[in-house]
Parts: C-alpha cells; structure tokens; sequence
C-alpha cells in the first residue's frame, strides 16, 4: 500500500501553492518527494514548476531546491552530485524536476551530455506536452496534430520519442509513467532511487489550460492516454524494454481503447478531421508493432 | 636572519595558472576547451590523472553547462574552477549572470581573446570587459607572474564572507597563456595557510531552502543593492588580501593599481593587461628622452579603484587611456570609466584603441601617442590601425 | 541547525500556503458525503493539491483553506460520494 495513505500524513509538497487548479504537479512532486525522502535536492529550471515554487518569502518544496536557467539543469544536477559525493554525501538523490520544453528543446544539449557521462542522477522530465509556463507555445515534445498558440492549425511535426533517444545513451535506467497509475509511478521512482548512474523517467503530465479540458478531467486523460495506447507505460533497464502495468495487456489491439476516445476529451485536438484521427490511430498501431519486435528481444 | 630560497619554475601562463589551481584544491572543475585555453585544461587533467591534484574534473559538453555544473557544486559547498575565453565565455553569459546575481564564490580564469564574426584567435579585452555588469570581481594580470598570483589570491578573496562574489581573472591570450617566464612560486603549506576551508555552502538537508526563487519587484532591488555593497566592501577585502600575499610571498602585489612613476608624472598612461609591459618600457625610453610620463596599471576592473585612480591622476596634463577593446557607439570601456572617475577634475583624458584583434603593439607605438600629445597634435580618440 | 545564508542573497524556505489562501480560488466547492463513502482513499491519493488529508478513522477531510475546487475528487470517487457545490454567486 502506497505510503500516501497512511493517516495524518503531511503532504512532502505543501498545499496553497501557485499552481493552477487541476494541475498534477503538486501531487507528482508529493509522490517523487515521499519514495525519495528528505535527502533530496531537486533541481528545477524554468517551467511551471518555477512559479509552482514560489517567491523569496515561501516555496512549497520541504527539500533543497536549486533554481536553474533554461538549459542548464542538467548540468548544474551533475556539478551538485560531484561535490556532495566528494563531501561525503553517497545517499543523497539529486534529482532534476524539468519540463519538456527544457528536456527536450533548450536543455537537450546538457541533458545529453549528462547522459552520456553516466551522471549519477535521477532526471524526471514532466511532460505537460508544450511550453506552458509561457502560454502554450509547441514544443518538440508536443503532439501532432495538437493545437497550441504557435501551431494554431496543429502541428504537422512528430512528437521528439525522448526516451528512446535516452535509452541509446546507455543509461542503466529509463521508464515511462502516468500520474493516473500512481502505484506504477511510485515504483518507477522507488527502483530509480536505488540504481547508480544516469536514470531517465518520462511522466505524462496533463494540463487542463494547456490542453483544453475542464480541471476535473486530469486524471481521466492521463489515463485514457495510457488505455488508447498513445502513452506506453515502460521501463527500458539496462538495454532491456519492458512494458508494465496496464500496457502489458496492450499489445493486443482488442485491448487498446481507440485513440478518438482520448482525443475527443481534449479541446487542442478539437481541430483534427475525421481523417486526421484515422491517421493518428494508425500511427499508434505502428509504434505498437515496433514495441512488438522491443519486447521479443 | 634565513633567506628563504624561492622556488622559481619556467612556465607558460596557461600552465602558470593550472599549477595555481593546482595548489588552491579546488574540488570540482569543469572546463570546456577553447583557443587559447585549452593548454591550461591539458594540464589540469594530467595533475587529476597523476593525483597531484585530488578534483572532480566534469568534462562538460559546452561552456554553458561548465559554468551550470560548478554553480552547483559551488553551492554544495565545494571549491570551483573554471576557464575559458571568448566565444565560451560568451556562451556561458548566462551562467555568468546567474552566479554573480546568486552571490556564489567562484573563479573562472579567462584567457582574453577577441570575439567573432570575423574569427579571429587572437588577444583583445573585448570578451573579459563585456562582462563587467555581471557582479563579478575582475582582475587583468601583466604578466604570468601575476597570473599566477591573481589566481591563487582569487579563490580567497571569492569566499571572504565580507564579499562572497564570483572572481574573474583575466590574462591575454597567447601573449600570456603561450609565453613562457620564470616565475617564483609559493610552498604548498603555504598555500594552505592562506585559504582556510571553503565555508558557503547552502545545501543542508536539515534547513532546506531554495535557492534563487523568484523575486517580486519589491524585493529585487534590494537583494542588487546589497551586491552593489558587496561590491564596494571588496575593494578593501582584495587590498586586505593583497598584503598579506606581499607578506608571505616577499613579492611587492601593489593593490588595486600599480603607479608605475606616475607619482611626479605630468603624462600618464593608463593600461590593463599584457601590454602594461610594453607600456613600462615606453614610459622608461621617455624619461630618458626627458619626458615626465607615467603609466597608472588597473590591475582590478571591478570593483573599479575610483578613489585610487582619482588620487593619482587629479592633476594630470594629459592621461592617454589605452583600450583594447570598444564599446561601439559610445567609445573605448576603460577610456569612458577614467573620464566618468576624473569628471570635475581639469584632466585632459585621450583615449587610444589598439590591439584589437589582436593587431601588435609596441612601446614605440605609445612613445609616438605621447609626442603628439606634447606637440598638440592627439585627437580625443585614436585608432592604431 | 540553520544554514547562515550572507545578507542579500536570495532564498525561500518551506511554506504552507506559498501563494496565499488557495481556497478563495473557488468556484466549486467539494463536498463529501460521508454515508456514501467507502474510505478508498481515492480522493486522498488523487487531490492535485495534495489537500485532502487522511483522519486517523481512515476517512478522508478536505482542506478547505487550500482547495482550489478543481473537481479531480468528485470524478474519481468511485460512489460518487463527493458533490461540486457552486461557491460563488
């Protein structure tokens, strides 16, 4: 049973904070918090979660944070873990709490770089699918065919397969996870905590504003997202793919909810024809026939 | 009475300043290599390999994330060194503004060099004084001997808790990092006795904080105007640390400025840099020929020895600023600061551009500046082109 | 023991409430039937918010200090034992 229902908890990610209502990432940064414990330092470039953290006079977080420009979370992660290992500090997490804007975008460079070197971090990229902090702006990591303020009429390009672009880095750890499958996301961060070296975990994070769905839905669409089959829940461990959770009974496509069901909740999608849907739900079939061949391996 | 013999090593500037480190034990470094530094790196990463030096060295995949990673393990309370020179530190600008505005003791030397389009390798100030708004410490040396010295007083003048400011210590490129002089060098223990153990450090799991949040307008201001006093109370602090350096090393460290015979001087150069040098020789040739010429060295840029720099040159006929690099649109940087400082007093200030680029310069080049001061013949602004 | 952090340097430290009294966000409040209730803990695990604290009896008590109303709570609860009640006029 999760350590999230034990009576008269304090919450490790303090309510009242600056957060849009409905947002997951209070909650996603409670459970990280909790498995992970106190000797924690995250770190936190610009992204929502900056202003999540607060001003000068309060911040939410009841572990170190290290604010970071755009780019560079990464690296000062990997400059943080060198010198607390050096002082003495072997068990303490250093963890960059990011976004996919700087994940994926203006911080791919660090973030490859700290792959490559194997730095001894836990790097969580909350994917909310655009630049939201900004006002919705498109990112690599959103979606084709989603509305946002710089792709009006949807995007025409792919969404960046980030963690598979992690996972050819070598890094002994990478999963995917959704906040609606909250005991799956526990565990992905419960094992993370326990591996040495680079550990990549990818969290769909659904943004009611961003999105266009009523703050009511967060959950029902993080996890549609995994029940159509669009956000494939696994672990790549050591060059192995796993899937996990409910996306192990996936593979077969009777099992997989269509995609429409998961599009129609969202207003960015609101724009797409009847065609273009039909082409999405064949893209997804596709990604599933290759994590086939994955899971044969 | 013992004279104590000094240990004197040949070395190029670059290795000049890595056996610094060397001695300072910083803890984690991070370097990126670039023209004209990447000897110095060399050098840093055999001492690591030979456990002469016992350091983190993070081999970071840009000058960005350089200066990212020692920002972080700055605040975990390790001692940091970085380096790098033109288009790296123009990269890592943002970092450069993040760890000055943070107040996060750190030192970075940067081998000067001039800035692109059009490429060019070779030495100007143009990269070191673009980032004299970023709350930093800068000091330029003259020579390698200084380079050496700057460096290891740099580490202890970052982390003094009356200044806690990132330092910046500037050496032209080529001309400093290549060349080769004899230098002398202090003991290790006595290295040791002058930086006690590194204190700051702001990641401690039992009162945690964030550490640069945002902040409202009401409170920005004010967290700039405590740096800006930082930044006055350093002025004291480096002349501090400077003399008890000249204690121990038994080397003359001359402060914030050096006078060379600008005391009786009616003509003064004034001048950062290598070409202090060539400056002194110039300044020697004209005494000879009869001419009261002078040269007033700013050896620290910021905070900048306004008071210092008053003093010495009130009541000059003519001070001739050397600048080797250009603030375009306005005019030469350290030329705009001397006028901005000698504002009020009747000193004729002509400014000088030269070196840009790299372009050679020679004392002849500053004896011929002064005879066409003395013949009314020294516009207000001079290209040496 | 507190870390000495220099005069003018900018840092925050843990606080509940860091962007004000949350609850006045409302527009809908969550109200929960506790006849309904089944103690799943739903609620609790999936408030956004992380304001809806567990009693020692198991059942579950929204903070209304903080709750932005959102809604998340009534949509999971699997007997439908929370309602969305209009706050504001």
């Amino acid at each position: 049973m999760s350590s999230l229902v034990t009576p008269k908890r304090i919450p490790k990610f303090y309510r009242g904070n600056a957060a849009c209502p409905g947002c997951p990432i209070p909650k996603e940064l409670d459970v990280l918090l909790e498995v992970l414990g106190n000797k924690t330092v995250l770190v936190v470039p610009a992204s929502c979660t900056t202003i999540i953290m607060g001003d000068t006079s309060g911040m939410p977080s009841t572990v170190p944070v290290i604010h970071s420009a755009f780019g560079a979370p990464a690296a000062i992660a990997s400059g943080i873990v060198r010198a607390l290992r050096t002082r003495g500090d072997k068990d303490v997490i250093v963890t960059v709490w990011a976004g996919d804007g700087s994940t994926g975008d203006i911080g791919f460079a660090s973030l490859s770089g700290a792959a490559e070197r194997n730095e001894d971090i836990l790097y969580v990229c909350y994917d909310n699918e655009a630049y939201m902090n900004t006002g919705i702006q498109r990112s690599s990591l959103t979606p084709k065919g989603a509305w946002t303020t710089t792709t009006p009429e949807g995007k025409r390009e792919y969404k960046k397969p980030l963690p598979f672009i992690i996972a050819e880095h070598k890094v002994p750890y990478v999963a995917t996870a959704s906040i609606a499958y909250i005991y799956d996301y526990e565990a992905k961060v419960r094992k993370a905590k326990q591996i040495r070296g680079f550990r990549y975990l990818h969290l769909l994070s659904p943004c009611p504003p961003g999105w266009r769905f009523d703050s009511k839905l967060t959950i029902d669409t993080a996890k549609l997202a995994v029940e159509t089959g669009v956000w494939p829940l696994f672990e790549i461990e050591n060059g192995e793919f796993r899937l996990s959770s409910v996306s192990k009974t996936l593979l077969d496509k009777k099992n997989r909810k269509p995609v429409a069901e998961y599009l129609k909740l969202q207003g960015r999608f609101k724009q797409l024809t009847e065609e273009e849907i039909k082409g999405i739900q064949e893209e997804i079939d596709e990604m599933w026939e290759e994590i086939k061949k994955l899971v044969k391996k | 009475m013992q004279v104590l013999k000094r240990k004197t090593l040949a070395l190029v500037g670059n290795h000049a300043v890595a056996y610094a480190v060397k001695q300072s034990k910083p803890q984690v470094l991070a370097v990126f290599p670039i023209t004209p530094q990447t000897t110095m790196l060399e050098k840093i990463s055999e001492y690591i390999a030979s456990e002469e030096l016992n350091a983190e060295l993070i081999k970071v995949e840009s000058e960005h994330s350089a200066l990212a990673s020692i920002y972080g393990a700055a605040l975990a309370g390790a001692r940091v060194f970085t380096a790098t020179s033109s288009q790296g530190l123009l990269y890592m600008t943002e970092m450069i503004y993040w760890a000055g505005g943070q107040r996060v003791p750190m030192v970075a030397a940067v081998a000067t060099r001039a800035i692109a389009e059009p490429w060019s390798i070779w030495d100007d100030h143009q990269d070191f004084l673009s980032k004299r708004d970023a709350i930093w410490i800068q000091m330029m040396a003259e020579n390698v001997q200084e380079a050496y010295d700057m460096t290891i007083q740099a580490f202890r003048i970052s982390e003094d808790e009356r200044v806690i400011l990132p330092v910046m210590m500037g050496f032209d490129g080529f001309i400093l990092t290549h060349t080769m002089e004899r230098i002398e060098v202090l003991e290790d223990g006595e290295v040791d006795n002058f930086l006690p153990p590194r204190q700051f450090n702001l990641i401690d799991f039992s009162d945690p904080i964030g550490v640069g949040p945002i902040a409202t307008p009401e409170d920005y201001i004010k967290y700039r105007y405590e740096a800006m006093k930082a930044m006055e109370r350093a002025k004291g602090v480096i002349e501090e640390v400077m003399n008890e350096y000249e204690r121990i090393s038994g080397r003359k460290q001359n402060g914030l400025v050096e006078c060379y015979k600008c005391e009786d001087a009616k003509y003064v150069f004034v001048t950062m840099g290598a070409w202090s040098g060539d400056c002194k020789v110039a300044v020697d040739r004209l005494r000879d020929a009869g001419v009261e010429a002078g040269l007033l060295k700013i050896r620290v840029f910021r905070p900048f020895p306004k008071e210092k720099i008053e003093e010495y040159l009130r009541s000059m006929k003519g001070v001739i600023v050397l600048d080797r690099a250009y603030s375009y649109g306005s005019g030469g940087i350290l030329a705009n600061e001397i006028k901005a400082t000698l504002y009020g007093y009747r000193v004729p200030v002509y400014s000088v551009i030269a070196g840009i680029g790299g372009k050679d310069v020679r004392p002849r080049h500053f004896q011929k500046v002064i005879e066409d001061l003395i013949n009314d013949n020294l516009e207000e602004e001079r290209w040496l082109l | 023991m507190l870390i000495k952090v220099p005069m003018g340097v900018p840092v925050a430290r843990p606080r509940i409430g860091s962007a004000g009294k949350t609850g006045l966000w409302r527009v809908e409040k969550p109200v929960i039937d506790y006849n309904k209730c089944t103690k799943c803990r739903l609620c609790v695990i999936y408030c956004p918010e992380n304001t809806i604290d567990l009693l020692e009896n198991l059942y579950p008590q929204i903070d209304y200090d903080y709750c932005k109303g959102c809604g998340v709570c009534a949509q999971v609860c699997p007997p439908k034992a929370i309602d969305m009640v209009r706050e504001v006029k």
